[in-house]
């Protein structure tokens, strides 16, 4: 994006963990085990194993951050952001990203054969929360050796993970980054959930979720995914980008896709019908729809944490509203925990957080920086 | 200190006790936080509104926050800074008794610095041109400034008999050095140092 030279090509692995009787329990008191995470690293950890920095992804997303992989002509989800010279430079971090669990790209989830039956779980797949997310990237940050990261960072359900890390493990994060994300789920953002969810139920093709070996409930999953679109852009970006443009001359009278903006959608929710797994995404957004670290949940109260902060929201962005990032602040602001908050001009809505990459560039390779290699102004006693 | 600090910063800086807790309200682009924390290891922390402002903060490494000052304080608890710096930010703010209030509670002293509307040039191009004073310290026209309050010294001190406010120290300054006598007419800019009366 800057002409400045990509990671080139990567590859996911993947790490085994939770092996009976050693499963993970999960916040429903429920067990999962073995667990399977895929994932993927860039640059190099540093002797002192000091340099690492997990970003982590949001509902659709993958292990595959950054980089390009054999044959493909896209580069991962956050290439903009993870490579050399970039806001996350590979040249002196190490960066790794994992699939989440309950996804479908290859950490265990619905999709996975349960072991108890040799089938894939579908709904027989425990429910599972972003804490427990986090519980399971923590034993692979263990695995690689790693007491404390440098940093977590990530957008959306990525920026609760970040804030869920700082919960559960606060001396293991030097600096947090959590971006256009909340505390909570709303009513409204629980609303938006449900409905992709409704449609995907709806459908004939899901089957009570036991739809592998045959095809999955595709329009349903498609229609979630639309509404999903709708959600992550602003009304100014859908008139900047498609207007009341028609695909053809003229209204064709029919019910097809006559403006642009239908052709869109539609073709942003076959393409995720290719890509993802519909029950995957009924537990992800599940997930979401559970996350609550609001009030003392964060950090006690009383208490603090060493943790920097840097939370960045977006203006338009009315999925993830100034608001709840404001809520994040005044959380630190009561705890006295050093933190940096800045809202960034933007029209693209909740897709800022991949789209605004000079500005997120800026804040994040300045703040960075000065966590890594120390710095010399404090806002607070170390 | 390089010499090309601003002369209004010099003066605060020499006020702050080294290692003190500082929180800047309007700091813009944080050279006077900056300055504090590397000169005099103060703990510092920002609060500005201009998205420009918060980029040249992070790249000093400063913690700030893009807020305006009018709903910036409610989480603080009473008395968690040494010092709160109102400098040339206050007469921007809407409700400037009730930032000042907060100020006044969340720091032991307020560093406060603001433009005197009663210096002798505004008084002459009030009186004689009968024109909105264009002086150093208040160099914009009336359709372009943001300032929103316009107050003298003497304003200012009789603000504080009301308000019950203790004023420490005042500093008056003029364009190359600080003025001596009669501040309300020669000052430009005016720096107190006040602190609740209890």
């Amino acid at each position: 994006m800057f002409g400045k030279k990509g990671l080139g090509i990567v590859e996911t692995k993947s790490f085994e963990f939770a092996q009976k009787p050693h499963e993970l329990v999960l916040e429903s008191g429920r067990k999962l085990g073995p667990i399977t995470l895929a994932y993927e690293t860039y640059g190099e950890l540093d002797s002192e194993r000091s340099n690492a920095v997990l970003a982590c992804h949001a509902i659709s997303g993958d292990a595959h951050a950054a980089g390009l992989h054999p044959g493909d002509k896209d580069p991962g989800w956050w290439d903009s952001m993870i490579g050399p010279g970039k806001a996350f430079d590979t040249n002196k971090y190490f960066v790794i990203c994992s699939n989440v669990i309950g996804g479908c790209k290859g950490s265990t989830g619905p999709s996975f054969a349960n072991p108890k039956t040799g089938k894939p779980y579908a709904l027989d797949f425990p429910m599972i929360t972003i804490a427990d997310m986090v519980h399971a990237q923590r034993h692979l940050i263990d695995h690689l050796g790693i007491d404390q990261l440098l940093c977590v960072a990530g957008g959306s359900m990525g920026g609760m993970q970040v804030l869920q890390w700082v919960a559960s493990y606060p001396e293991r994060v030097r600096a947090a980054i959590p971006i256009a994300t909340a505390l909570k789920h709303s009513p409204q953002q629980i609303a938006f959930d449900e409905v992709g969810r409704q449609a995907i139920m709806a459908d004939p093709d899901w089957r009570e979720g036991g739809y592998y070996g045959h095809s999955q409930p595709e329009k349903g999953l498609a229609v979630a995914r639309m509404i999903g679109h709708i959600t992550y852009m602003s009304d100014k970006s859908m008139e900047e980008k498609f207007s009341r443009r028609l695909r053809e001359k003229n209204y064709s009278f029919k019910f097809i896709s006559d403006f642009e903006v239908e052709g869109y959608l539609r073709y942003r929710g076959d393409n995720f019908v290719r890509r993802f797994d519909a029950n995957s995404y009924l537990y992800i957004t599940k997930a979401m729809d559970y996350f609550d670290v609001s009030g003392d949940k964060l950090i006690g109260s009383g208490e603090t944490v060493g943790a920097r902060f840097l939370v960045i929201a977006f203006h338009s962005d009315w999925l993830y509203p100034l608001y709840q990032s404001q809520e994040i602040v005044r959380q630190l602001k009561m705890r006295q925990v050093d933190a940096t908050y800045c809202e960034i001009q933007s029209t693209y809505g909740h897709d800022a957080f991949l789209l605004e990459v000079e500005e997120e560039t800026h804040l994040i390779k300045h703040f960075l920086d000065k966590t890594y290699q120390g710095y010399d102004v404090r806002s607070h006693d170390a | 200190m390089p010499d090309t600090v601003r002369l209004d910063h010099r003066i605060i800086y020499d006020i702050v006790e080294p290692g003190s807790r500082v929180l800047d309200l309007g700091c813009g682009n944080g050279d006077l936080i900056y300055l504090l924390a590397k000169e005099k290891g103060a703990r510092v922390q920002g609060i500005e509104l201009s998205e420009e402002a918060i980029y040249r903060c992070v790249e000093k490494g400063l913690s700030v926050f893009h807020s305006d000052i009018d709903s910036g304080l409610s989480e603080y608890p009473d008395r968690s800074f040494d010092y709160v710096i109102l400098n040339q930010s206050l007469q921007e703010a809407r409700r400037a008794d009730f930032v000042l209030r907060e100020a006044l509670r969340v720091g032991k002293k307020v560093i406060l610095g603001f433009p005197n509307f009663a210096h002798l040039y505004a008084r002459l191009q009030l009186f004689f041109a009968g024109k909105t004073p264009i002086t150093p310290s208040l160099p914009y026209r009336w359709y372009d400034t943001p300032n929103l309050h316009f107050l003298s010294v003497s304003d200012f001190r009789d603000f504080c008999r009301e308000k019950k406010i203790r004023i420490l120290t005042a500093y008056f300054l003029g364009t190359k050095r600080r003025v001596r006598f009669w501040a309300n007419l020669f000052a430009l800019n005016a720096i107190f140092v006040v602190s609740p009366s209890a």
